[in-house]
């Protein structure tokens, strides 16, 4: 199996308020269709990986590969496209724009990379929301949603540029148990049905024991990889 | 392009679920554009009127006479004394005479320059109106009365009788509206005119002259230029003024120079005449344009300061746009389109506003017995203020949107998402 995600010597500080050395020498790659989770306390540095991983957070060294591609280095842009087209993001705080329609959060991504008709991105969106079971939500203000709903429309959309890799910022962490079950169900069912990668960033053990494998952070190092 | 309807739609959204606080950001501007229109077209035409009051009647270019001593002395001529310092005691110009020599044909020639309008003779001479028991001074001007009106609009204030009618009348004259207050005459009436010589001579009063300048009325009169001829007793090629019309007001400087040059005469160019005018001019429009910029800039702070709080309540969708592959350049161009889509429906209402005050004030009675051809105030419809406070309106609205928004492409979304 080739990776999709490759992580190199990732060593990142910061500087403020004083020097702290937060990741020391991270290295483990993510393979196609593997469905992966990352683990440990609070403060060990697992989200800031993270967003190392997904491009947003660009200050640090060693490299990063998605799809035998090096990231590291390339402008805003460049980045800003790798994000809209390859990797899509689930939060735990679910972050949909409120004054737009369900719909219309589920499409945005796609009219930004622009590669189908208005249309078909409208026939996409539409699909994905019934993967999930939401499209009679398709219509309703985002703000007018539940949370669980919310997390559902959020992975919708992170699904919509067909991605090659997810990423969570532990997406089921602000919600309860049987939407966190939802949620996990629908994340093993995209692992297994589709062969999508994903990488989960979470503290919750039950969670990350349905994962393929669960990388264990400690102290800004990675101290196991099953 | 696909991309900047995208973000186009997101622009449009966000100033729809803020819609009070578009408005008003939009209605700063408004006002802003439309006290600019309202103020330069009725500054304008003000200015216009003005100057037209002066310029239309004022010859572009005024040739005569001017009885002046001779610039060069026998003494300058004479070669032995050139190099010594010589002073002239009690110069006194040489009693010339008044008429232009050769005027016909000069005015012959000046008529086939293509940049000249039309060359029209006056003979001016001092006469006193006599009517009963009251004499009164004046200046009576011989012309060519169908030629004045159609070049220096002189029709336009002639408020009672019309210039065919004294063309059509030997010995008629159009007297000025306060020498015919003073003498209690009106038109049909006779009025007696004395020369400076004595001779007496009986003139029909078919109009009445009003410049709107009191001076003037009180002293100006005109009759055709043969009826002139005919009371100084001089032949018909006697003129001693010509009035020069040109197509462009800038040629004058360069068109005197020549005449005086060429046919030794005194040629006086309209801006050197009328030098003031253009001095109020500039003032009245650099007043304008200092309001109207001030205005400006006051909307132009409105709507800094509302985008300003629009990104700061916007650091959430912000964030999630740049995590879901909106580039920080995307994320300005949302920013700024909204400000330039604030600024220009602002601009296009307050192109409206203006427009509408200024027909307000267009049809506003203005009546004054100084300007017999004003009745309402005058504005100034021109279509490049328009242009122009559109122009200004996406200039200012641009500025105010450029910092707020170049702040919104900087936002770290690692920070907001994470709650650091």
């Amino acid at each position: 199996m080739k990776p999709i995600l490759e992580a190199r010597h990732i060593d990142k500080h910061f500087r403020k308020p004083v020097d702290f050395h937060v990741l020391k020498d991270i290295n483990f790659d993510v393979k196609a269709g593997e469905f992966v989770s990352i683990m440990g306390k609070s403060g060990c540095g697992k989200s800031t990986l993270l967003y190392i991983l997904s491009t947003m957070d660009r200050d640090y060294q060693g490299e990063l590969f998605l799809n035998a591609e090096l990231l590291t280095g390339q402008p805003p842009n460049k980045l800003a496209f790798v994000r809209n087209k390859h990797i899509g993001f689930v939060f735990q705080f679910h972050y949909l724009l409120p004054e737009f329609s369900v719909l219309e959060n589920v499409m945005l991504p796609a009219r930004k990379l622009a590669e189908c008709s208005p249309q078909q991105i409208r026939a996409n969106a539409l699909h994905k929301l019934e993967m999930l079971h939401i499209s009679h939500l398709a219509q309703k203000k985002a703000s007018r949603i539940s949370g669980g709903e919310k997390q559902r429309v959020a992975i919708a959309r992170a699904l919509i540029n067909d991605p090659l890799i997810i990423m969570g910022d532990e997406p089921t962490g602000n919600l309860d148990s049987h939407n966190s079950d939802n949620v996990l169900k629908i994340f093993r069912q995209l692992s297994d049905e589709q062969g999508l990668s994903l990488l989960i960033v979470t503290h919750d053990l039950d969670f990350a024991n349905q994962t393929d494998r669960i990388i264990t952070m400690e102290d800004g190092r990675i101290i196991s990889l099953n | 392009m696909r991309n900047y309807r995208v973000i186009l739609s997101i622009a449009k959204t966000h100033l729809l679920s803020k819609f009070r606080q578009t408005l008003i950001a939009a209605l700063g501007v408004t006002f802003g554009i439309g006290s600019y229109i309202t103020l330069v077209s009725f500054m304008t035409g003000l200015n216009q009127m003005l100057d037209e009051l002066i310029l239309n009647q004022t010859p572009h270019i005024h040739i005569y006479n001017e009885i002046e001593p001779t610039a060069e002395q026998p003494v300058t001529l004479f070669q032995d004394l050139k190099n010594g310092f010589n002073v002239v005691h009690s110069v006194k110009p040489k009693l010339s005479q008044k008429k232009i020599h050769n005027a016909e044909p000069l005015m012959k020639f000046l008529n086939t320059d293509e940049r000249i309008r039309g060359a029209i003779p006056q003979i001016k001479t001092q006469v006193f109106y006599i009517a009963g028991s009251i004499e009164l001074g004046g200046n009576l001007s011989g012309v060519e009365i169908l030629k004045e009106e159609e070049l220096f609009n002189l029709g336009d204030y002639i408020v009672k009788g019309s210039a065919s009618d004294l063309h059509n009348t030997s010995n008629g004259i159009i007297l000025g509206a306060g020498l015919a207050d003073k003498l209690a005459l009106e038109i049909g009436d006779r009025v007696q005119i004395t020369t400076v010589k004595g001779d007496i001579f009986p003139l029909k009063i078919v109009g009445i002259y009003q410049s709107g300048i009191i001076e003037i009325d009180n002293v100006q009169s005109f009759t055709n230029l043969k009826t002139v001829q005919n009371i100084l007793g001089e032949p018909g090629n006697y003129i001693t003024d010509i009035n020069v019309k040109l197509y462009d007001i800038e040629d004058a400087v360069p068109i005197s120079r020549f005449i005086e040059e060429q046919f030794g005469l005194t040629a006086i160019d309209v801006k050197t005449a009328n030098a003031q005018f253009e001095t109020g001019t500039t003032v009245r429009n650099l007043i304008t344009y200092a309001v109207s910029i001030t205005l400006l800039i006051v909307a132009g702070f409105g709507i800094y300061n509302i985008l300003n709080m629009l990104i700061y309540e916007k650091m959430n969708d912000i964030a999630i746009l740049k995590a879901t592959g909106f580039s920080g350049r995307d994320v300005q161009l949302i920013f700024m389109s909204q400000a330039l889509i604030i600024g220009f429906l602002g601009g296009i209402l307050g192109l409206l506003l203006g427009y509408g005050i200024s027909l307000l004030i267009s049809h506003t009675p203005f009546e004054t017995e100084a300007l017999p051809t004003v009745e309402t105030y005058p504005v100034n419809f021109d279509l490049s203020f328009y242009v122009m406070g559109i122009c200004f309106a996406m200039l200012f609205t641009f500025l105010a949107g450029y910092l707020p928004s170049r702040k919104a492409k900087r936002i770290d979304p690692v920070r907001i998402i994470t709650g650091i």
